[in-house]
């Protein structure tokens, strides 16, 4: 059974299709790369499939239950948690405070006035445990907000981790990033996918990085769905050197 | 590395310090609050000034946990106050002689009134937000104008007086310097109160409320639930100070739920560092004292306050706190 299904998904804003009749599934222990230009409507997917607003046509179902129109809270509870194309971290705390806040929610001990040693310790080997997964330990007391971006990025993806996701939505995880930091975002990914087996999907530009981690790859363009395929499907598929090429021509 | 130690998260402090130095502070504070009444006349200061500048510690912290650590800034927490000194006043001047019951039904007027109102004022955010706790605050100030056969009116409520305290065996008079220590024991509670929530899952909740809501709510969190909660806890505190006021001077007025106050117990905040635990502390000690002296000279006081926040807002955006305790970068 797939992790995650969508039927006929449609989104309209007014007079604009963002987009129009996309179908698709989600296999566990996927890592899907969706790609396309500008605007093709990769965001406004990620925003249906995480809640942040409902579609206006189709069906989504998630691990068997349907889940349109279902709102963020409750489908973060249900296992898809997402990162922002602008990082959302909490910038004035260190990047332990960062995590520990998150686990301490994923716990669900945030109503708790106070807490007892042994408390204190399950979460601080989970935040260790985390820090260690994402390979940010040895920066774990550096202030978010003083930190480079791609840091700050494997921060965010260790807030995510906290919840024990089945399916993560990554947008645009490697952008802006410099060499080094992309191919530490790269390594991440794959790592996540291969070792903590968490299914995965990510909006990405960089083609080396689609080519190179993706089992399989979306292709959006202008709100619909052009090409679906493993690498080297995608590369020969004439429709997507159209959309490519043609916006370069 | 310190990430095992109790510190508040986003906190104006230097992580890395070892327990002796963290601590240090704190004790000699404490012991400078006990021996008040030993040093403050040689300075030429009196015990009722020094509670003064702790109950109006003891309410900018309250206001703190909602204004520094859960970015919410209500400029209505005078009606908290308030509602906590008419409450004492009343139950004094017309149901008990219990100084203890009275503080407890003031605070718990108080601290349930902002239990009720904060869900409506969560419900905006900003600007918003804090124009409706403006709102809410004003209702109960206009309501103590009029309702002069129970509130005393614009005159204030008079006719009460805190009464002594009898243990079995011992008498606690009440006098200034007794009262004082009352005084000082409630400031310790609530201050106590308030490290443990900072320092628990609730608190590192409250302060990531603070710095980005939008993550919050994609991690699960119904940040308008616990925003509620900190305004709850802020009010009792709040209430509590109220009450401690009415009997510090045996008299309340409606002056005592005006805007004019909560703005004054945001300066308090600023002027102290509201990132800071202590910080309202320390704006308290400077505000109540300018208050005091400034006053004997002129009743233009208003202005020299407005000055020195105007020069901290400029000089020290953190507060005097913030100023001495900047943080490291490690």
């Amino acid at each position: 059974m797939s992790l995650l299904t969508l039927q006929n998904v449609s989104r309209r804003f007014g007079a604009v299709t963002a987009l129009n009749n996309i179908s698709l599934s989600v296999e566990p222990g996927e890592l899907r790369a969706v790609i396309g230009p500008n605007g093709a409507g990769k965001t406004t997917l990620f925003n249906l499939i995480s809640g942040f607003f409902p579609p206006s046509d189709g069906n989504i179902v998630f691990d068997g239950e349907p889940i349109t129109a279902v709102n963020p809270a409750v489908l973060v509870k249900k296992g898809i948690i997402r990162t922002f194309q602008i990082t959302e971290i909490f910038l004035d705390l260190t990047v332990y405070e960062n995590i520990r806040v998150a686990v301490e929610v994923a716990m669900g001990i945030s109503l708790r006035p106070w807490v007892n040693a042994a408390m204190r310790a399950r979460v601080n080997a989970r935040v260790e445990e985390l820090m260690e997964i994402v390979k940010i330990s040895h920066k774990a007391d550096k202030i978010a907000g003083e930190m480079s971006h791609g840091d700050q990025r494997v921060v965010e993806v260790g807030i995510a981790l906290s919840r024990h996701p089945k399916l993560l939505l990554l947008d645009e995880p490697t952008a802006g990033m410099g060499d080094e930091e992309t191919n530490h975002m790269t390594g991440l990914i794959r790592s996540l996918n291969k070792e903590q087996k968490i299914t995965m999907l990510f909006i990405e530009h960089d083609m080396n990085i689609v080519f190179g981690v993706a089992d399989r790859i979306t292709v959006l363009d202008n709100g619909t769905m052009l090409a679906e395929g493993n690498a080297r499907e995608i590369a020969d598929n004439p429709r997507v050197q159209a959309a490519y090429l043609g916006q370069a021509a | 590395m310190n990430t095992q130690a109790s510190t508040i998260p986003g906190e104006t402090a230097v992580p890395a310090k070892s327990n002796m130095q963290q601590r240090l502070p704190l004790l000699v504070l404490g012991i400078a609050l006990l021996t008040v009444p030993l040093w403050l006349p040689l300075l030429g200061g009196y015990t009722d000034l020094a509670s003064r500048v702790l109950i109006f510690a003891l309410a900018a912290m309250g206001l703190n946990l909602l204004l520094g650590f859960t970015g919410g800034l209500s400029f209505g927490h005078a009606a908290y106050f308030g509602l906590g000194s008419y409450g004492t006043g009343l139950m004094l001047a017309n149901y008990t002689h219990s100084t203890l019951l009275a503080i407890v039904v003031g605070t718990l007027i108080g601290g349930a009134a902002a239990t009720l109102l904060g869900p409506i004022a969560v419900r905006r955010r900003g600007i918003y937000f804090s124009m409706i706790t403006i709102a809410i605050g004003q209702m109960f100030y206009f309501i103590a104008v009029r309702w002069n056969s129970f509130t005393g009116g614009e005159d204030g409520l008079t006719g009460f007086s805190r009464q002594p305290i009898h243990f079995p065996g011992y008498t606690l008079e009440l006098h200034s310097t007794q009262f004082y220590y009352l005084v000082l024991v409630c400031f310790g509670g609530g201050a106590l109160l308030l490290w443990t929530i900072l320092n628990s899952p609730l608190g590192h909740l409250f302060v990531a409320i603070r710095e980005n809501q939008k993550r919050l709510t994609f991690l699960g969190i119904r940040v308008d639930v616990y925003i509620a909660i900190s305004f709850a806890i802020s009010g009792f505190i709040v209430a509590l100070a109220g009450s401690l006021d009415a009997l510090l001077d045996n008299f309340t007025s409606p002056d005592n739920l005006r805007y004019t106050l909560s703005g004054n117990l945001l300066i308090i905040c600023v002027l102290g560092g509201m990132r800071n635990f202590w910080g309202p502390l320390i704006g308290a000690f400077i505000f109540v004292l300018v208050q005091d002296y400034i006053s004997s000279i002129t009743q233009n006081w208003m202005t020299v306050i407005g000055l020195i926040f105007v020069l901290s807002v400029i000089f020290f955006p953190l507060g005097v706190m913030g100023f001495f305790r900047k943080r490291s970068r490690t």
